[in-house]
């Protein structure tokens, strides 16, 4: 069996031990477009930070590939998959066949036109290793920067440079920061914790236009001078070579349950794929690390002749800004459970008997244990949620519940 | 492998595997040397059950077959051994707790510091060997072995 895999991160790695766990003699080849062996992208900013070194953001040891029997072309693009006759056409014309194919392409920063941003020096996005360095290389103490966007991209990157800049400032057209994980009160609270370490947010605005290194500010009028400009606006997934080789896509690689995308013998996973959210019951993009894990993984068992669905994925997100941490599971509808005071922020969203979100920001001790009452929809009449609510525990649980859980192998 | 399992029915809720598990991961040479500094050190065990309760429990990482919390790790910090143990590398640890978001017995929490996340290794990582909470539970409400 011949297994090619276009991408080389975390879905890729997983789709690795998918099949190893299945087939450990199947040959497979990575093409791999950047230059590195696999590593958390989400690093990055830890690595500007201080919290990680250079040489421990490896996301596998050093012998995975090997260990594996994993061939990896570096620094090599796909530029066409050929479905009919199961080939992936390389930068420079090489040919790869495959009998079972994934694409792990990622997603790409999204530029939204903005008039005279090519006259901008020292512009960056922040989502690779190699963004990271080249933006680390512009970094001084005595350099303003400007940060486009206030989502979790840009806040990463602004909490990892922040203390080796003069200044950053952020605009984001929102009214508010991370719409797409907080609330506008939880939102408001971080906002707060970074204004406190010097951040500067203009939000509801937009740069309308760049001259050089200044920024014209389209609904505040005001004119923005700044050395360093980070574009964070959002990401597009990488989907051209599925829609090209006529695959179904729609603002991912459309995917069923078992990551097979509509192409015979070709799998997606991870930020490129639009899978099964069983948050709201359709499929949407979730770009996150552990699903791009979750996938991959499922794709890899499958593409090996093992069968894996993926029926529980819902949006998760843990991210920190300096002390304060947020984490965040599923959505946010239903009956709310709040409980806030000036540090601390927890809100329960109860729907259908269920528990199907909750926002946590620096209350979040045992948070899996709500996270995976949503994964797995336990109805809260089988759970004594008044002391849940409280705080997540196990003595919510039945007897029996409990010594299924803590009493076997699990 | 040997895990450690649970007998609830056994447990009075004395906390003693949470101090034993702070001792056993603090690196100093006696017990009562925690006195006076137990707020450097957070238990790898949790006790449930408020005091007067009729029920009590001791929680720490089921080591997991198909654990989770490797599966979402955004640092590749935590891992599986050969062993089936489930270990976190500080090195590579960054502190965001994915781990603490996904872990369905609520079993990893921020290290002291804050700044990683930690969890037990059934002492395989501090020079006990066995783990200790075991070791000195008095009334075998936690015990490791082969189910």
């Amino acid at each position: 069996m011949k297994y090619v895999i276009i991408g080389n991160s975390i879905a890729a790695t997983a789709c690795i031990e998918g099949i190893r766990s299945v087939d450990k003699k199947g040959e497979i080849t990575v093409i791999s477009a950047e230059n590195y062996p696999v590593y958390g992208r989400p690093l990055i900013s830890y690595c500007l930070l201080g919290r990680v070194k250079r040489e421990n953001m490896n996301y596998r040891p050093a012998d995975f590939y090997d260990k594996n029997g994993v061939k990896v072309l570096y620094s090599r693009r796909a530029e066409k998959i050929d479905a009919a006759n199961k080939k992936v056409v390389l930068d420079g014309g090489e040919e790869i066949s495959y009998d079972k194919l994934l694409v792990s392409t990622g997603s790409r920063p999204f530029v939204p036109p903005m008039q005279g941003l090519e006259s901008v020096e020292n512009k960056y996005s922040f989502m690779t290793m190699d963004d990271m360095l080249a933006l680390e290389k512009a970094l001084s103490p005595d350099k303003d920067v400007l940060v486009i966007g206030a989502g979790l991209i840009g806040l990463k990157c602004v909490e990892g440079i922040l203390d080796r800049v003069k200044s950053v400032t952020v605009v984001d057209l929102a009214d508010r920061i991370m719409p797409s994980v907080l609330d506008k009160e939880g939102g408001e609270m971080v906002q707060k914790g970074l204004e406190k370490k010097g951040v500067r947010f203009i939000l509801s605005d937009s740069a309308e236009k760049f001259e050089k290194n200044v920024a014209y500010l389209k609904n505040s009028k005001q004119k923005m001078p700044f050395d360093i400009l980070v574009v964070a606006v959002g990401v597009r997934a990488n989907t051209e070579l599925v829609k090209d080789a006529g695959g179904e896509v729609n603002r991912g690689i459309v995917v069923d349950k078992g990551m097979h995308t509509s192409l015979a013998d070709v799998y997606a996973a991870g930020d490129c794929a639009e899978g099964f959210d069983s948050s709201i019951g359709s499929n949407r993009v979730l770009a996150l690390l552990p699903n791009a894990y979750f996938q991959g993984n499922i794709a890899g068992v499958n593409m090996a002749g093992g069968i894996a669905l993926h029926l529980d994925a819902i949006p998760m997100n843990a991210i920190g800004f300096f002390d304060t941490h947020v984490l965040t599971a599923g959505v946010y509808e239903g009956e709310v459970l709040s409980d806030i005071t000036s540090d601390h922020y927890k809100k329960l969203f109860i729907k259908d008997g269920c528990l199907v979100g909750f926002i946590l920001i620096n209350d979040f001790l045992r948070a899996g244990i709500y996270t995976s009452l949503i994964r797995a929809k336990t109805p809260l009449s089988e759970v004594d949620f008044n002391l849940l609510s409280e705080e997540p525990q196990l003595l919510a649980f039945s007897k029996d519940v409990r010594k299924q859980k803590l009493a076997r192998e699990v | 492998m040997k895990r450690i399992y649970v007998n609830e029915e056994w447990c009075l809720g004395c906390h003693l595997c949470e101090y034993e598990c702070m001792y056993a991961n603090s690196g100093l040479d006696q017990m009562f040397k925690l006195k006076g500094r137990l707020n450097q050190f957070i238990p790898r065990i949790k006790v449930e059950g408020e005091d007067g309760n009729a029920i009590h429990f001791a929680v720490n990482c089921r080591h997991c077959t198909n654990a989770i919390c490797v599966k979402s790790c955004i640092a590749g910090a935590l891992s599986k051994d050969e062993g089936g143990v489930v270990r976190i590398d500080k090195n590579k640890c960054v502190g965001c707790y994915t781990c603490v978001l996904v872990c369905p017995f609520g079993a990893i929490m921020p290290a002291p510091d804050g700044k990683a996340a930690q969890k037990c290794a059934l002492c395989t990582d501090n020079g006990f060997g066995e783990p200790n909470c075991v070791k000195n539970c008095p009334n075998n409400a936690i015990v490791y072995e082969e189910r």
